[in-house]
């Protein structure tokens, strides 16, 4: 195999199949995805179904903590599982800039695979182009999630009720401000990673503990700020926060206060927001901290009534709005 | 950072608002935070709402962006228009609409080539390596960045790159407050000084405050207890009748302030008259780059000339920014003119009050 992507590999000819078997095949294998039909035959799954579907653009592609390939895949399998499902299956397509390294593109398919194993979901069907130089940025993947629904109720934003305790099942921003300053060079924030994860397992856990939980979501872009304002309206309720009580590592905090940003309207990747009613907030807690990825969840806060907005109380007593985020947060330096 | 979370320390904060409630005794108080931080750090940490009823907070014309005038926008957007330029600039300036709305990022989706830049000194890189452009820095600030607008100037000179020039609209922040207080209209009882600034200042450019105008100002710092502490002093100085310019941020604010950083100004620079948004303009209140080096200098450089703007119709920034009226009571506010749809500058930048008004206050 040469060392970067030519053109040629999106032809749909022989340069196409190589790229297809000597990459994706050998780390995505399974039978369903080896039967090379037009399609995937799904026999083993039963509805009601969830499915999700999102696409990754990230600069720079691999990053402390993950890259490209684990965050198409957590992403999807995280956003299947917000609604009370398991994922089973996934499709991938991706969307490859003549030019880009193969060893690159190894490295990301390497993970993009090792992610789904420890998801236990299976990548079934997918597509290669492959575009001229410039025409997008190294490498864009879209992937799509398929899962079966076993929560009842459905967990939804709609469900938050007043009395309801909001649980986090970690520590804010930490994907965000990595993935900024790798882009940016910031040779400072070294104390930093991406906190990508699949989610399912512990999701699963919460649902079997808790019973009743009303709403799950992931606080990827727009952070926990923007994502407790959109449940906020979807429910029609208040939420107040506790500043002291919502978890921030030490170096995002550090690494935020020096660039003007904010690590609640930061993204992540590997945490969710779950509300549920009062009296199972411990089962739920107790859940979250059983995974890997929940050991620092916390309860940052309560759903009111009143207006739908979200509010702090912060640090020193006083209460302030925590609005949604308008474009995107920049970083600054003066 | 630990010596600055014992500033939000809660029981601290508490004394400290008892210690003014003291002071005011029942009165009220008007006073203004000159700087945009001091605006968005009132509002963030809550303590706005810990505040007693009688404390009236005004914000003053301490935002970079949002005393940035319309034609000084219009200035700017030109460029952006123009080939082989490029423009350099921090994020906050992205967002400024100027005349009919339009903004750099309007600018940069037809094609403008527009870098977001974190130092003036990464300007330099891109100059560097774009040497058929010329790229034009946006010198917007007052005292506390200009110095490091210099140095890059400084360092452009030692590099002998040749196709750097900065467009300096810096403002100088003392003039500002004089103007203010030569107003009738103005009701300012005290002044937040702002700690960045006055890290290079020091306390002396103040003191007519007190002098010429029996104003207290108390420079502060931007944690909860430092302002709160500034307000104690206000307030008392207001009650005993002893108006006097005072540092109560000395871990960062010199008496004297940076010598090198103002000699490296003026090497650079001199002080100009200049157009305040909402204000017009003030005398020896802005910087322009000194004759020899009007190489860099992009208004003459690229022949630049600020146009006849007519002010932005119904946008009352103006009277924010002077303290003569709360952002809410805009007609504007919240309705025509939100974050999402900027009338004004107040309400873009991140240090901009209406914004922080409507970030921060629940309705
Ligand atoms: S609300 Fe908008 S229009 Fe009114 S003063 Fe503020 S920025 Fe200007």
């Amino acid at each position: 195999m040469e060392d970067c992507l030519l053109l040629d590999a999106g032809s749909g000819g022989r340069a196409s199949q190589r790229l297809i078997s000597q990459c994706f095949f050998r780390h995505f294998a399974n039978p369903l995805l080896e039967r090379m039909d037009d399609a995937a035959l799904l026999t083993d799954i039963h509805g009601p179904l969830a499915m999700s579907t999102d696409s990754y653009t990230v600069t720079p592609l691999i990053f402390p903590g993950g890259s490209i390939g684990s965050l198409a895949v957590h992403g999807t399998v995280n956003d299947v599982a917000m609604l009370g499902a398991r994922p089973r299956y996934l499709s991938c397509a991706f969307i490859l800039e003549e030019g880009l390294s193969l060893e690159t593109l190894e490295r990301i398919t390497a993970d993009m695979a090792a992610a789904a194993r420890e998801a236990g979901v299976h990548i079934v069907t997918g597509d290669t182009k492959v575009v001229p130089r410039g025409a997008c940025d190294k490498i864009f993947i879209n992937t799509t999630g398929i899962g079966e629904v076993f929560a009842n109720p459905v967990p939804s934003g709609h469900s938050a009720r007043p009395g309801d305790a909001v649980l986090v099942s970690g520590a804010m921003g930490d994907h965000g401000l990595t993935v900024m300053g790798s882009r940016e060079g910031l040779s400072f924030l070294t104390d930093v990673a991406s906190d990508s994860a699949p989610l399912n397992h512990m999701i699963e856990d919460i649902l079997q503990s808790a019973e009743e939980v009303h709403v799950l979501r992931d606080p990827t872009r727009g952070g926990l700020a923007t994502t407790l304002n959109e449940i906020a309206e979807q429910s029609q309720v208040g939420i107040l926060l506790e500043e002291t009580a919502i978890p921030v590592h030490e170096a995002v905090r550090n690494g935020c206060s020096f660039l003007g940003l904010d690590p609640l309207y930061l993204a992540n990747e590997g945490k969710c927001i779950c509300i549920v009613p009062e009296d199972k907030a411990e089962a739920a807690l107790e859940a979250m901290r059983r995974s890997p990825y929940g050991k620092e969840a916390t309860r940052v806060g309560t759903v009111t009534e009143g207006k739908a907005q979200v509010s702090l109380q912060t640090r020193i007593g006083g209460r302030r709005l925590l609005g949604m985020l308008e474009g995107a947060q920049l970083p600054r330096i003066c | 950072m630990q010596l600055e979370q014992a500033f939000q320390d809660p029981q601290l904060c508490r004394s400290l608002l008892d210690r003014l409630n003291r002071a005011l005794d029942g009165r009220s108080m008007r006073f203004m935070e000159v700087c945009g931080t001091h605006t968005v750090a009132i509002f963030q940490s809550g303590l706005r709402s810990l505040l007693p009823d009688t404390v009236a907070h005004l914000s003053g014309p301490g935002c970079p962006v949002c005393v940035t005038h319309d034609a000084e926008v219009a200035a700017f957007l030109d460029l952006a228009g123009r080939d082989n330029v490029i423009i350099a600039t921090f994020g906050d300036l992205l967002r400024v609409p100027g005349p009919g709305g339009r903004s750099l990022k309007h600018a940069q989706a037809q094609g403008a080539r527009v870098e977001i830049v974190y130092s003036p000194l990464d300007a330099l890189t891109l100059a560097a390596n774009n040497p058929g452009d010329i790229v034009v820095f946006l010198g917007i600030g007052f005292e506390t960045t200009a110095p490091t607008v210099a140095a890059t100037l400084l360092t452009a000179r030692q590099r002998k790159l040749e196709n750097f020039c900065v467009l300096s609209l810096h403002k100088l922040v003392p003039p500002a407050l004089r103007t203010l207080l030569d107003d009738s209209q103005c009701a300012v009882e005290a002044f937040l000084l702002p700690g960045h600034v006055s890290t290079i200042l020091g306390l002396e450019p103040y003191g007519f405050l007190a002098k010429d105008y029996h104003v207290p100002g108390v420079v502060g710092g931007f944690q909860p207890a430092d302002i709160l502490l500034a307000l104690c002093m206000m307030a008392e100085q207001i009650r005993d009748n002893a108006p006097a310019v005072v540092n109560a941020y000395p871990r960062a604010v010199g008496d004297a302030g940076n010598p090198r950083a103002r000699a490296l100004l003026e090497q650079f620079f001199m002080p100009a008259d200049a157009l305040w948004r909402g204000i017009g303009s003030i005398p020896q209140s802005g910087l322009t780059l000194r004759p020899e080096y009007e190489d860099m200098n992009a208004m003459v450089r690229l022949d630049l000339t600020l146009p006849d703007v007519p002010p932005l119709p119904g946008c009352r920034c103006g009277d924010v920014l002077k303290g003569r009226m709360a952002p809410p009571d805009c007609p504007l506010f919240g309705k025509k003119c939100t974050p999402a749809t900027p009338v004004g500058p107040c309400m873009v930048s991140t240090e901009g009050s209406c914004a922080a008004y409507f970030k921060y206050s629940e309705r």
